[in-house]
């Protein structure tokens, strides 16, 4: 689950992080009276969207008036924010943060993420601090250095302040550098994040260490323990096809393509995708519809496939296990006759009481498509697709 | 012969009085040697009682002293699960398979760095995966038990029913399985694909194996580079996810291309370079293996 910046430096700044002082907005006025109430001469209105590249994108702006901050408040509330993370459509921006400015002296990166080949987690260092962390490890890797946390040790101190040394930062800054790394670990560990980033973590004129910005991700998973985190979810920033999806436990995400998909099981969902790719066509979505499919959850896989405007077939491909086949089929015939089927329908059964889910598919006297092999069940489906029914 | 369990096998269930462990426990113990490998269940609040003459036990010590018992499956729900592991692993059993899905990351990373310090011999197979199963022996695990076939074809993979296709494959065209073993779609796991590739090398019954992965983390690869060096019996491969998007959870808390790292082309392209044989149909994978017999 992602957040939004402001409220990932207010977890922050419960950990002792220092950050610029800002004020979430919803309106322009919001806005001018936040830039009133923080006083100075300078300040930043930053988008708040999901999505990394704002300041790329027009969505941060450094003004100095408050008839700027107006104008610049008017132009970003409502613009589509294009960056290298939202596609071309960009991510609608409804909320700002305007912050204080802050006088740079220097700008360096800190980011942790969870490392899976040691099973420990990393802290991530870097003198590059304001660019795509990615685009460093390509180009200059030694130029990122890193700590692997073993969390029933915690964060060492004297490694931290080491690690500060190696990004350049001044004598007189270390502990404050290693005082942040520490609220940083802490935050993260008692959060239950998946990543927490600051980019640009900078020293001040006047030899302070402030998040500039601040990015924070967390472990689904964990979320039944995090009720704090979980309020911060703005289902404003999420694909509407998906939140439906997940109110029926349907793990579904939407894609460029016109070729919906409905699948049991993670691996085998994108294997199917990968399948019609092959054969020339492009997926609509990754949906799985997990062990436990019922009729009431094929009938809303199907709903969400279908409210799809670019969908022009679609392709069920279930292995039966422990889920029978002809309980699945008894759902797809149910679902398609629940909802107005507009568009082709090839369906791949395979396993547990195969032959007496087919019969029910060829008895419900529905136009469906039959396949053995994901291999025929693609390719039918790709023509069926290009048919243009 | 075979890898990691067999007929002889002695299996105690953490969480057996749960709904998905009382259904897996009775499908299980009705394959093959079922009946007399399935000798205990785990439940504070219920020992002393039983689960259809299956006796439980207090605690995973006590159940694996009371029968003898050295492997445990898990159907606890995600919240406790990362504690029933650990006391799998105080108690030294020597294999632990966890079913559960949705384990909290850092619930398992305290988990494994447990296991480090305590520098336990204990295997941990999973979790959010399928279990393991040696056809006609002994199955633990939530997969449909018919599908398997006796044979040479050993079987590891990330995913369930994608594991399913490949046996069902594998069946079809008259190679039967050593060992279909279940890693689990999580990022932070126990036995990754290296640890049953040096398994299944090592296994006089095992003439090949079927290696199926997908986009998120380095784990294929790192298995590929060992393959090149050590494996000495052929490997055919397979990596679900060529047309999942970047930075996407596909499905499977483990199945993301996070940081540029982990997609399947780049994936396959090693597994290529180090002389597995790799498909981009999944529905050839049993066809390539035979292709390399």
């Amino acid at each position: 689950m992602k957040i939004h910046e402001y409220q990932a430096k207010e977890i922050l700044r419960a950990y002792g992080v220092k950050t610029p002082k800002g004020v979430p907005c919803f309106s322009v006025e919001e806005a001018e009276e936040a830039a009133r109430k923080l006083g100075g001469n300078v300040w930043v209105v930053k988008a708040q969207i999901h999505a990394g590249g704002r300041g790329k994108g027009g969505g941060v702006k450094v003004v100095k008036s408050f008839d700027e901050v107006k104008a610049v408040s008017s132009n970003i509330l409502g613009m589509q924010l294009v960056t290298h993370q939202t596609g071309s459509a960009g991510q609608l921006v409804k909320r700002l943060m305007v912050e204080e400015g802050a006088a740079i002296e220097k700008e360096l990166y800190v980011g942790m993420v969870v490392d899976r080949s040691t099973q420990t987690i990393c802290l991530m260092a870097s003198s590059e601090g304001g660019m795509d962390i990615e685009e460093v490890a390509a180009s200059t890797p030694e130029k990122i250095h890193k700590i692997f946390i073993d969390p029933k040790q915690g964060l060492d101190r004297i490694a931290s302040i080491q690690l500060n040394e190696k990004i350049g930062l001044p004598q007189q800054a270390l502990e404050k550098g290693a005082d942040l790394f520490e609220g940083l670990y802490q935050a993260f560990v008692d959060t239950d994040a998946s990543l927490a980033e600051i980019n640009p973590m900078i020293l001040t004129v006047d030899g302070d260490i402030l998040a500039l910005d601040a990015k924070m991700n967390f472990d689904t998973n964990a979320l039944f323990r995090q009720p704090k985190i979980l309020d911060m979810r703005d289902f404003d920033e999420e694909d509407p096809a998906e939140i439906e999806a997940s109110k029926f436990d349907l793990s579904y995400i939407s894609l460029d393509g016109d070729i919906g998909c409905l699948v049991n099981g993670a691996g085998l969902a994108m294997a199917t995708m990968d399948v019609i790719k092959l054969f020339g066509g492009e997926p609509a979505n990754f949906l799985d519809v997990g062990g436990g499919a019922t009729t009431e959850k094929v009938t809303e896989a199907f709903k969400i496939m279908l409210s799809n405007p670019n969908l022009k077939a679609i392709l069920v491909n279930i292995f039966g296990g422990i889920m029978r086949c002809d309980v699945i089929a008894t759902g797809v015939v149910e679902a398609a006759k629940q909802v107005d089927l507009t568009v082709p329908l090839v369906v791949r059964m395979k396993g547990t009481n195969e032959d007496l889910g087919k019969q029910i598919l060829r008895e419900s006297g529905l136009p469906i498509i039959s396949s053995d092999t994901m291999a025929d069940a693609a390719q039918q489906v790709v023509e069926a697709a290009r048919g243009g029914q | 012969m075979s890898i990691l369990i067999n007929k002889n096998t002695r299996v105690i269930t953490q969480g057996i009085t749960g709904k998905t462990g009382q259904f897996h426990t009775q499908t299980s113990r009705d394959y093959a040697n079922g009946q007399s490998c399935y000798v205990a269940g785990v439940n504070p609040k219920k020992a002393g009682q039983d689960f259809e003459g299956i006796p439980i036990y207090g605690t995973v010590v006590e159940a694996k002293q009371q029968t003898g018992a050295t492997v445990s499956v898990i159907y606890v729900p995600p919240a406790g699960a990362a504690a029933a592991i650990l006391e799998a692993v105080e108690a030294e059993l020597e294999l632990v398979i966890c079913i559960t899905e949705g384990i909290p990351v850092k619930d398992m990373i305290e988990l494994r760095s447990s296991m480090r310090n305590m520098k336990s011999r204990t295997l941990l197979l999973g979790p959010n995966c399928p279990g393991v199963i040696t056809p006609d022996e002994l199955k633990i695990g939530i997969m449909p038990g018919h599908i398997h076939r006796k044979g040479r074809i050993g079987v590891v993979s990330r995913s369930g029913t994608l594991t399913y296709e490949a046996v069902a494959q594998l069946t079809e065209l008259g190679l039967g399985q050593s060992t279909a073993v279940g890693i689990g779609g999580d990022p932070v796991n126990g036995l990754k694909h290296i640890d049953v590739l040096k398994l299944f090398n090592e296994d006089p019954e095992t003439d090949a194996v079927v290696m199926i992965g997908e986009i998120g983390g380095t784990d294929e690869e790192a298995a590929a580079v060992w393959v090149k060096e050590h494996m000495s019996k052929p490997v055919v491969g397979f990596i679900a996810g060529v047309t999942a998007p970047p930075g996407k959870r596909m499905g499977h808390a483990g199945a993301i291309i996070s940081g540029g790292q982990g997609t399947a082309d780049e994936k396959l392209r090693i597994m290529d370079a180090s002389g597995i044989s790799v498909t981009r149909d999944p529905s050839k994978m049993g066809s390539l293996l035979k292709s390399v017999l």
